[in-house]
């Protein structure tokens, strides 16, 4: 009995070092060009990635959001209207789920933008984001120029959204929910209305909660 | 024939009509709610959950049994036209909008079949004829 406890124990132990040892690291997706500089006299060739360009909504709150207020932040991003009857309240189920692993972890935010702007103002996006249970600033719901809207999610966050009467609500839009990291590199993309693929999403945050320092000041 | 023999036919002769007594009845509800939990899927899980749980403040759940069986006969009305303005479920307000559901009479008496019998709720079977009753009847 003693001798197959100690054995239990050093399996145990031996696969929480493995598995930390080989510790998955996550892709970085969009267009990568090489640059080539001078270090101390030597010539070095450094990865440039694509980045999320600045950018400027208003949140819930009717606070001025930009690309600099999330510097230092994971965050995840998403697109959604309020009186969607699709596959909004599918999407916002599942966030709810990934806003509650994270809220308290600090520097880690959800932005889900409207792509309707012109029904979805400030108090109705307020209304929403009460009735959903979120107070605090760690879930922003944004609002913008339409142009804005659509011109970043679909050149940069590569979410396709459209306005399309025939559709259920008025729009056709992808449900995807977005990974980016704090140098704004998009490392993620999962279908929000699938739990399994959530579940995914909640993993690959904290792997990249836990990428060391370095990597992030570049 | 033995008698043995005879009196064990007649037994389960007998225990064949009890059951297929028994389900006819069984077999109509199980019909109803296999297919109402397919419509359900189709029609209302996206907005109300695979466990009839809501959302939040936003979308309520369909596990207030006292509430469904107080609007038992309105329900047909409100699955095809929709519903809103305020109304408290299991203690709290939900005042936004469910959109119209194209449906057919047996389709809402499938699917209120299924939510009357799921999420803790034990209503009977709610057939096509009481369905088409109560939607000649909506406002
Ligand atoms: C687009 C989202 C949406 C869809 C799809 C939807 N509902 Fe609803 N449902 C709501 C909302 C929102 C309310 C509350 C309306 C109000 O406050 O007046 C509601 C209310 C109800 C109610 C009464 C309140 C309760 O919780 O018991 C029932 C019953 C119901 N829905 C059943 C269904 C069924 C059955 C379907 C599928 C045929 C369905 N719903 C599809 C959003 C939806």
């Amino acid at each position: 009995m003693r001798n197959t406890l100690i054995g239990l124990v050093a399996i145990l132990l031996w696969s929480a070092c493995k598995s930390g040892s080989d510790k998955q690291k996550l892709p970085i997706y969009g267009n990568r060009a090489p640059v080539t500089k001078m270090v101390n006299g030597k010539q070095v060739t450094d990865t440039i990635y694509q980045t999320i360009p600045s950018f400027k909504f208003v949140n819930q709150y009717g606070d001025s959001i930009s690309n600099k207020t999330l510097n230092g932040n994971i965050y995840v991003v998403d697109f959604f209207f309020t009186t969607c009857p699709s596959i909004c309240p599918i999407m916002h189920r599942n966030m709810l789920k990934v806003y509650k692993t994270f809220k308290s972890t600090g520097n880690f935010k959800i932005i889900s933008h409207t792509i309707d702007p012109k029904h979805d103002s400030v108090p109705v996006l307020k209304k929403y984001a009460d009735k959903l249970g979120i107070t605090d600033n760690s879930w922003w719901f944004l609002q913008g120029k339409k142009e804005d809207i659509y011109t970043i999610a679909e050149k940069n966050y590569l979410v396709a959204v459209k306005q399309d009467s025939s559709a259920a609500g008025g729009y056709i839009h992808a449900g995807y929910f977005v990974l980016i990291d704090k140098q704004k590199r998009i490392r993620g993309s999962y279908d929000g209305t699938d739990p399994k693929q959530v579940d995914q999403l909640i993993d690959d945050i904290k792997v990249l909660q836990s990428e060391p320092d370095q990597m992030i000041v570049q | 024939m033995s008698w043995k023999l005879a009196s064990c036919l007649i037994a389960v002769v007998a225990i064949l009509f009890i059951t297929a007594c028994q389900s006819d009845e069984n077999l109509e509800f199980k019909r109803y709610y296999s297919s109402g939990a397919l419509v359900y899927q189709q029609h209302c899980q996206n907005c109300h959950g695979a466990g009839g749980e809501g959302l939040s403040a936003l979308i309520p759940p369909l596990s207030d049994s006292i509430y469904l069986r107080k609007n038992l006969t309105a329900l047909p009305c409100y699955i095809k036209n929709g519903l809103k303005g305020s109304i408290t479920i299991k203690g709290k307000t939900f005042e936004d909008v469910m959109p119209a559901n194209d449906l057919s009479p047996v389709e809402i008496a499938q699917v209120l079949t299924y939510i009357g019998n799921s999420f803790d709720n034990k209503l009977s079977t709610i057939d096509e004829q009481s369905v088409q009753k109560n939607l000649a009847s909506c406002h």
